[in-house]
């Protein structure tokens, strides 16, 4: 049977959106009047929300032997950063500049760590290792700073307030070609200069630290991050853990030009105290004879992208909502088809695309409604029961945070439509819920949650698969700074938050064209 | 009991479906196999890698096509009124449940048996070319090697038994789109949930009872004591789960009207 095609006139705007609202009012009518489903999308409510409080109440990380409320320090920007590093330092007022030379940057890389100290080292220097001149508010963990420095396989940088990195001078730093640093201060405005040879000088860059104190600390400092061997392979290959480095630099030709105070160096060992991932090596330190500085460090002036809990650890209910809602929008149209009203809800509104654009407004609200009071009650009761069981969170902004929860909501809705969609295109409701299912939820078990495929397979299906979604909710960038393990099973996509989950709406988009097409073109 | 088995066979025989789910089943299996082993490397050539597991990656989404196989061979009779002249021709409910099983697991095995020898050939073909072969130290993938027998003969009786598992969820929810999403629910939950657990235990005791987790540790051939449980034990944790399907299926089943 087919559907009449109507041939009276296009009715105007306004009696075309009234006619849309009744539309609307009917598929809500058959959605609320479904006992099953509306118990269902209530059920996977309340579990997401449980699994969120029962994650949040059993996780215990932290320190060996309970919960060790070790916080983590955040920086001017309010991110998570690490804070570790050796600094020979002394008080500079409100002008000034320094200049030195390096000649020698090299790294022990300790494996095998007993508590009687390394099984093995490996004179290994690691890209991120960082030697040079720093100035900053103050030791204490998150201060703002600005730094000039030699890195172990990364070239010259300029680096402030843990996230700023700006690119100077390729090539690594021997006694044979030397780099000459420079740092220096005008009130509030830091210039990092460096150069090959001590005469000609390029500026790296320069940056504003507003609100600077107007005594702060500054001279060399040297720091070397954990050398991460980064495997993914395999269930059992799991993530490759980091051997602690320490690094060491010689300095010499020291030059200060104005506002220095005092006249001797101290040596501090900035750090973030016993519970840090960088404890304060013990070949930490510096001496100074003839005018050349031996510095040797441990630690990272970077952000932190491995410590905390992220905010979205209690969201693991969120899969159960999708399969609720995949199952549920696939039934919207399908049992429909099985039951024969299809051909009713298509005899009152013969205008079929219409038909179809209602179904997945009602179905898309509902399942964002559901998903924004699952996620929200997640997240907003699960983090803080883990805060309060002593797991270091990750700081994040409301903003990241309301990103998180209505991103999980749009994701599901989506996940709805799609289902829907597919639904529409089969006719056979087991079908969709398989294919749709399958293709968001089996490549996220497979690269993030159970990783049992290689990383660089692992990459792939998370910027083609309709799992590219889940980059949503992802909840600490990737600095290019920072050597990190950035697998999805460490809660990083490899496509941004807002493109991965187009991805996903493209799927959906695509798939609701086509259902509409079939719809419009097939018989009843 | 032998006319019930007639005539599921007959159904089963004569539905176009079959014979494509059949295929798409295998063909999937196969598929991502060899994209699992073709992009599978080890320059280093002391990767933790597991060749039969690589090989039979594709298990995980050929797995899902059986499931949807088997629910609908009670489903689908539900969804268009079949299974009324199915239990008027053979009263002895629990006779029909038991012929449809017979009759699905022969298939199931039957596939299964292709897919993962095919998988298994194309791991063999690939693997030694990426570093990971005999020569690079890992097992070579032949039927002679103890373990790559047992993680090619269990994964087959994993797919059977999955089928048995949505078989028996299809009795008891009858609505193919429900049943499906639970039996998927139930293989895909336990290593999410147990991924954010938080404690390593509950990690563990988790993937010791997902069907899916428990079943696939009879694929590891390398480092069985890293195995939340082994690998007979697993196949046995989705033998229970399957038996516990048929058990609430058949009682649905039994008690309920059609």
């Amino acid at each position: 049977m087919n559907a009449p095609a109507i041939a009276s006139s296009r009715p105007g705007t306004t009696a075309a959106r009234e006619k849309f609202a009744h539309l609307l009012r009917a598929e809500w009518t058959k959605f609320r009047s479904v006992r099953g489903w509306v118990i269902t999308i209530v059920i996977a409510t309340l579990l997401t929300i449980l699994l969120g409080v029962w994650t949040g109440a059993n996780s215990q990380e932290g320190c060996p032997g309970g919960p060790c409320h070790y916080v983590i320090p955040t920086g001017p920007g309010g991110e998570a950063v690490t804070d570790t590093y050796y600094f020979v330092n002394r008080p500079l007022a409100e002008h000034g500049s320094i200049t030195v030379r390096v000649t020698s940057l090299t790294g022990v890389i300790e494996t095998g760590m007993t508590p009687e100290g390394p099984a093995r080292t490996e004179a290994a220097v690691v890209p991120w290792s960082k030697a040079g001149l720093i100035l900053t508010a103050g030791p204490s963990q998150g201060s703002t700073y600005a730094a000039v420095m030699v890195t172990g396989g990364h070239g010259a940088r300029m680096q402030w307030n843990y996230t700023g990195d700006t690119a100077g001078l390729p090539g690594r730093v021997s006694a044979a070609s030397p780099r000459w640093l420079r740092l220096s201060r005008a009130s509030d405005v830091i210039t990092g200069y460096d150069s090959a040879d001590g005469t000609r000088w390029t500026k790296i860059g320069t940056v504003s630290l507003p609100k600077l104190a107007p005594t702060v600390q500054a001279g060399l400092f040297v720091t070397s991050p954990s050398y991460s061997a980064t495997t993914s392979s395999g269930i059992t290959g799991g993530s490759g853990g980091g051997a602690p480095t320490h690094a060491t630099a010689a300095f010499d030709r020291v030059r200060l030009r104005g506002g220095w105070l005092g006249d001797a160096w101290t040596g501090t060992a900035v750090s973030g105290g016993s519970n840090s991932p960088y404890a304060v090596g013990s070949g930490s330190g510096y001496h100074q004879a003839n005018g050349t500085f031996v510095v040797t460090g441990t630690g990272d002036i970077a952000p932190d992208v491995t410590d905390g809990t992220p905010v979205d650890g209690p969201l693991a209910g969120l899969f159960i909502g999708l399969i609720a809602v995949v199952v549920i929008g696939a039934l919207f149209t399908t049992a429909e088809y099985r039951r024969g009203l299809i051909r009713v809800t298509l005899a009152a509104s013969p205008r079929r695309g219409r038909v179809l654009a209602a179904k997945a407004t009602v179905l898309g609200a509902i399942t964002f409604v559901a998903g924004l009071a699952g996620a929200a009650g997640a997240i907003l009761i699960g983090t803080p029961l883990l805060r309060a069981n002593g797991n270091p969170i990750d700081p994040v902004t409301a903003l990241t945070e309301v990103r998180v929860i209505a991103g999980t909501a749009a994701l599901v809705a989506m996940a709805a439509v799609f289902a829907l969609s597919v639904g529409v295109i089969l006719r056979h409701g087991a079908a969709a819920v398989t294919i749709v299912l399958t293709a968001i939820i089996l490549p996220y078990l497979l690269t993030a949650a159970f990783p049992v495929l290689p990383a660089s397979a692992a990459d792939w299906l998370l910027r083609v698969t309709p799992a590219a979604g889940f980059a949503i909710k992802q909840v600490i960038p990737q600095y290019q700074q920072v050597a990190g393990n950035y697998a999805p099973s460490a809660g990083y996509f490899p496509l941004a938050p807002w493109a991965g989950f187009a991805v996903l709406c493209a799927y959906a988009a695509v798939a609701l064209a086509l259902a509409s097409f079939l719809l419009r073109r097939r018989d009843a | 009991m032998r006319r019930a088995l007639h005539a599921e066979w007959t159904k089963m025989r004569t539905l176009a479906s079959t014979f494509w789910l059949l295929l798409a089943a295998a063909a999937l299996t196969v598929a991502v196999s060899a994209a699992a082993a073709a992009a599978a490397r080890c320059p280093s050539g002391d990767c933790a890698l597991d060749p039969a597991k690589i090989s039979l990656t594709g298990i995980y989404l050929g797995q899902a096509v059986v499931a949807v196989m088997a629910v609908m061979v009670i489903s689908g009779e539900y969804g268009t009124g079949m299974i009324r002249l199915t239990l008027t021709a053979t009263p002895g409910r629990l006779s029909v449940l038991a012929a449809k099983a017979a009759v699905i697991t022969c298939l199931i095995l039957a596939t299964g048996a292709v897919a993962v020898i095919t998988s298994l050939l194309a791991g063999r073909l690939i693997l030694p070319g990426h570093g990971i072969g005999p020569s690079h130290g890992y097992p070579a993938l032949s039927a002679a090697d103890g373990p790559v027998l047992r993680a090619a003969v269990g994964s087959v009786l994993y797919l059977a038994l999955i089928a048995l598992l949505s078989l028996g969820a299809a009795a008891a929810l009858r609505e193919a789109a429900a049943a499906i999403g639970a039996v998927l629910g139930l293989l895909y939950l336990f290593p999410i949930v147990a991924a954010v657990s938080g404690s390593a235990g509950l990690a563990r005791h988790l993937q010791q009872i997902g069907p899916m987790t428990a079943g696939l540790a009879i694929q590891a051939t390398t480092s069985l004591s890293s195995l939340p449980i082994s690998p007979w034990v697993g196949l046995g944790v989705v033998g229970a789960w399957a038996a516990g399907a048929l058990l609430l299926g058949g009682l649905a089943l039994r008690l309920r009207d059609v």
